[in-house]
């Protein structure tokens, strides 16, 4: 089997986010909308964004001795909670759009936890389409993951134990929401939620129903969580608090010299 | 020829191919058909669109079964009233003579011009400013000369402008026609009826038009400006109305913008009144425009992601900026150990990574200011070693500076010129240079001041303080 990774792309000529070239990301704010127009409360708090952290991404597992040349790779592409938060309480559904290829390449994910597991042989472009909650937002939105099954250096051999994992992190923000999409989600720990002023008074929060009562939609003792990456913004913070420090001494200092 | 021999250069080879390769395709595309090739040429070697000619009839031989013979026979011209009879050469076909009038004779075209008989004029036509007789003449002139009217006043007996026997004519015209329809309904179709002329409008026009052919040429240029500029406040106008529009209630996040643009006008008029200031400090108040427009069109999306408002951000922060500037401060990000785009992009990170950028880019564009002014100061010394010692050049721009700074500028001047290789100047260095170059590094050095305090002042390093306090 070969380990050249570019003998393996297929359709996806999307570049990786990692590259220095900069081209803007390929993500498209959908138009699509919900059939169902009820809003539950049509105030809006203006000056107010709701934000979700999420990671989304791919973890493949080279199958080893079970690999046949159609199939080599078990893979899995899902959308988490950036601290593994049950993401249903604002996404109702999550559709993955696969090579045409496979069977069904629609595949439509009804309740969390958002994932996709499939067998492969190829490396792709997933388009992944998010549809809110009615209250929550009537328009939808698109992620782009390119699907890894190779890892970037080639130089050992493939294991069955250790996968390849490409996860992104970003973060849903909703401008101006909804008082009861607000009320609903402003204590839950999925949700990044202002504080307000004492004075304002929402409406009881409607609870959006959880389908399957019996299946957990946070991924927190997900099967596959001890490979889920750490973002963490404080370095990230520092190195960038940094990097402004040293601009703006060499703007001093070429100038004082 | 000869130079390119000495010097051992190729002469022109490629030229000579190019011209080889393009001659036969021109050849072959410009090969016109039945014209000589001169004629064609004559066209700007383009065919017409419309070809006026066949040309294949051109080339063709008269056809042999006709017999053609030239005679001189009299002819009388129908739009003639006297009957003259004239002559001229006339193409027999074969022994029978053309049938038909005068050829031109169709061409004698008059204007219609209404008669109006007496007692309509009593009826319909009287006016306190014209005469019948007056009237009659100028109708009587309107058809001779075909209601051109420029001559027609030249010819009226009695002076009148222009205007006044349009009016008269075409006034009197509509109320015939009035009068003589049937109804109302039938003649308000006609143009005489459905545009009357307008005699005040008609005045109005021809002096403005008098005014605008008159115009000298600076004027005309003043006028292009003045135009030029109502366009650009017009289009800002629109353009800021649209980002308005776009917002959904404009005071609340108009309100923070607004404090923050009056605070950097305040501080930089406080320093110096009339110092120029590098473009960079004019640069902050349409970067904040530019970061409004994008939230509020952010705001209208309902839900984004993170780096999508990012992009946004960054893109409307160096929309004033060129490519290269871009790839530099992205080369500068790389320097600097950041990532292009943050990995774990918070609302935190990106406003940071979006403060970084725009600070890279003010670093950079002042340094292009500093090396313009270094190398306009560099060539100002040139120029004033050039002239005497006792007659000191001053440069215009540099005026308003000395004014304001000189009693600052003396006393620590001397050290900056120490401490600074590349500003020690030869042995008889003027006074304007030294003065010159002491205000390039201040009018700079206010900058930065103004922009620090623009900046948290916590973060400001205290170390980098020391410089202000010059030995001596």
């Amino acid at each position: 089997m070969l380990h050249t990774s570019s003998a393996r792309k297929l359709g996806g000529n999307q570049s990786d986010g990692v590259e220095s070239a900069p081209m803007p990301q390929r993500i498209r704010i959908g138009r699509g909308f919900e059939d169902n127009e009820k809003k539950i409360s049509t105030k809006r708090l203006k000056d107010v964004e709701i934000c979700i952290p999420i990671v989304y991404g791919t973890i493949s597992f080279w199958l080893g001795r079970k690999a046949n040349e159609s199939q080599s790779h078990k893979w899995t592409v899902y959308v988490r909670g950036a601290t593994n938060e049950d993401l249903g309480v604002v996404i109702k559904r999550a559709v993955f759009q696969l090579h045409p290829s496979f069977n069904n390449p629609t595949r439509v994910i009804e309740s969390p936890p958002f994932e996709l597991s499939e067998c492969g042989w190829g490396e792709f472009e997933i388009a992944i389409t998010l549809y809110f909650h009615d209250d929550v937002c009537d328009r939808q939105l698109d992620l782009f993951h390119h699907l890894k099954l190779y890892a970037e250096d080639e130089s050992g051999p493939q294991s069955t134990k250790k996968p390849v994992v490409v996860e992104s992190y970003n973060e849903i923000v909703f401008p101006d929401p909804s008082e009861g999409f607000f009320a609903r989600v402003q204590n839950h720990p999925a949700v990044i939620v202002p504080r307000l002023p004492a004075s304002f008074n929402l409406p009881s929060p409607v609870v959006i129903e959880n389908v399957n009562e019996w299946k957990r939609g946070d991924t927190k003792d997900h099967h596959l969580s001890q490979w889920f990456l750490n973002f963490s913004e404080a370095d990230e913070l520092l190195k960038l608090a940094t990097a402004r420090q040293q601009v703006r001494m060499t703007l001093s200092l070429s100038l004082f010299y | 020829m000869d130079a390119k021999d000495i010097l051992g250069l190729p002469k022109t080879p490629f030229s000579l191919t190019q011209e080889k390769k393009s001659r036969p395709q021109k050849d072959s595309q410009r090969k016109p058909d039945g014209i000589s090739r001169e004629v064609y040429a004559l066209t700007g070697g383009l065919a017409p669109l419309m070809p006026s000619l066949d040309i294949s009839q051109l080339k063709r031989p008269p056809p042999s079964d006709e017999k053609i013979t030239w005679q001189w026979l009299p002819f009388t011209n129908s739009a003639r009233k006297d009957n003259l009879q004239l002559y001229h050469w006339v193409r027999i076909v074969n022994g029978v003579p053309p049938t038909g009038d005068y050829s031109f004779a169709k061409y004698n075209k008059s204007v219609g011009i209404v008669k109006y008989t007496d007692e309509e004029y009593e009826k319909y036509l009287t006016d306190p400013m014209w005469t019948k007789e007056e009237t009659d003449q100028l109708f009587d002139l309107c058809e001779r000369f075909d209601l051109r009217f420029v001559v027609i006043a030249d010819r009226f007996p009695s002076s009148r402008t222009v205007e006044e026997l349009k009016n008269r004519y075409y006034s009197v015209s509509r109320d015939i026609l009035v009068a003589r329809a049937p109804s109302s309904g039938d003649v308000s179709g006609h143009p005489l009826v459905k545009d009357p002329y307008n005699f005040s409008q008609e005045i109005e026009r021809k002096r403005a038009l008098s005014m605008v052919l008159s115009q000298t040429k600076q004027q005309e240029r003043k006028d292009a400006e003045v135009l030029a500029e109502a366009k650009k406040i017009t289009e800002s106008r629109m353009a800021a109305r649209a980002a308005e529009e776009s917002e959904l209630p404009v005071t609340s996040n108009v309100g923070p913008e607004n404090t923050e643009k009056a605070n950097v006008p305040d501080e930089t008029a406080s320093p110096s009144s009339n110092a120029q200031l590098p473009s960079a400090i004019i640069a902050p108040p349409t970067l904040m425009a530019d970061t409004a427009a994008t939230m509020a069109s952010l705001r209208m999306l309902r839900v984004y992601l993170r780096t999508y408002a990012l992009e946004q951000m960054v893109q409307a922060a160096s929309s004033t900026a060129g490519l290269r500037t871009i790839k530099r401060v992205e080369q500068t990000l790389q320097d600097l150990g950041v990532n292009l785009k943050p990995r774990v992009p918070t609302k935190a990170v990106c406003a940071e990574h979006l403060e970084l950028r725009k600070e890279i880019l003010t670093l950079l564009n002042l340094q292009k200011q500093l090396q313009y002014k270094e190398a306009e100061g560099s060539s100002y010394r040139e120029n004033s070693y050039a002239e005497t010692p006792s007659t000191p050049k001053r440069p215009h721009r540099v005026g308003d500076l000395d004014r304001t700074f000189i009693p600052d500028s003396i006393s620590f001047g001397g050290n900056i010129l120490g401490d600074n290789g590349h500003l020690v100047m030869a042995s008889h260095s003027l006074p304007t240079c030294f003065l010159f170059s002491i205000s390039i590094s201040i009018s700079i050095s206010i900058s930065i001041s103004i922009l620090w305090m623009s900046w948290p002042p916590s973060s400001v390093p205290i170390n980098c303080l020391s410089n202000w306090d010059f030995r001596g």
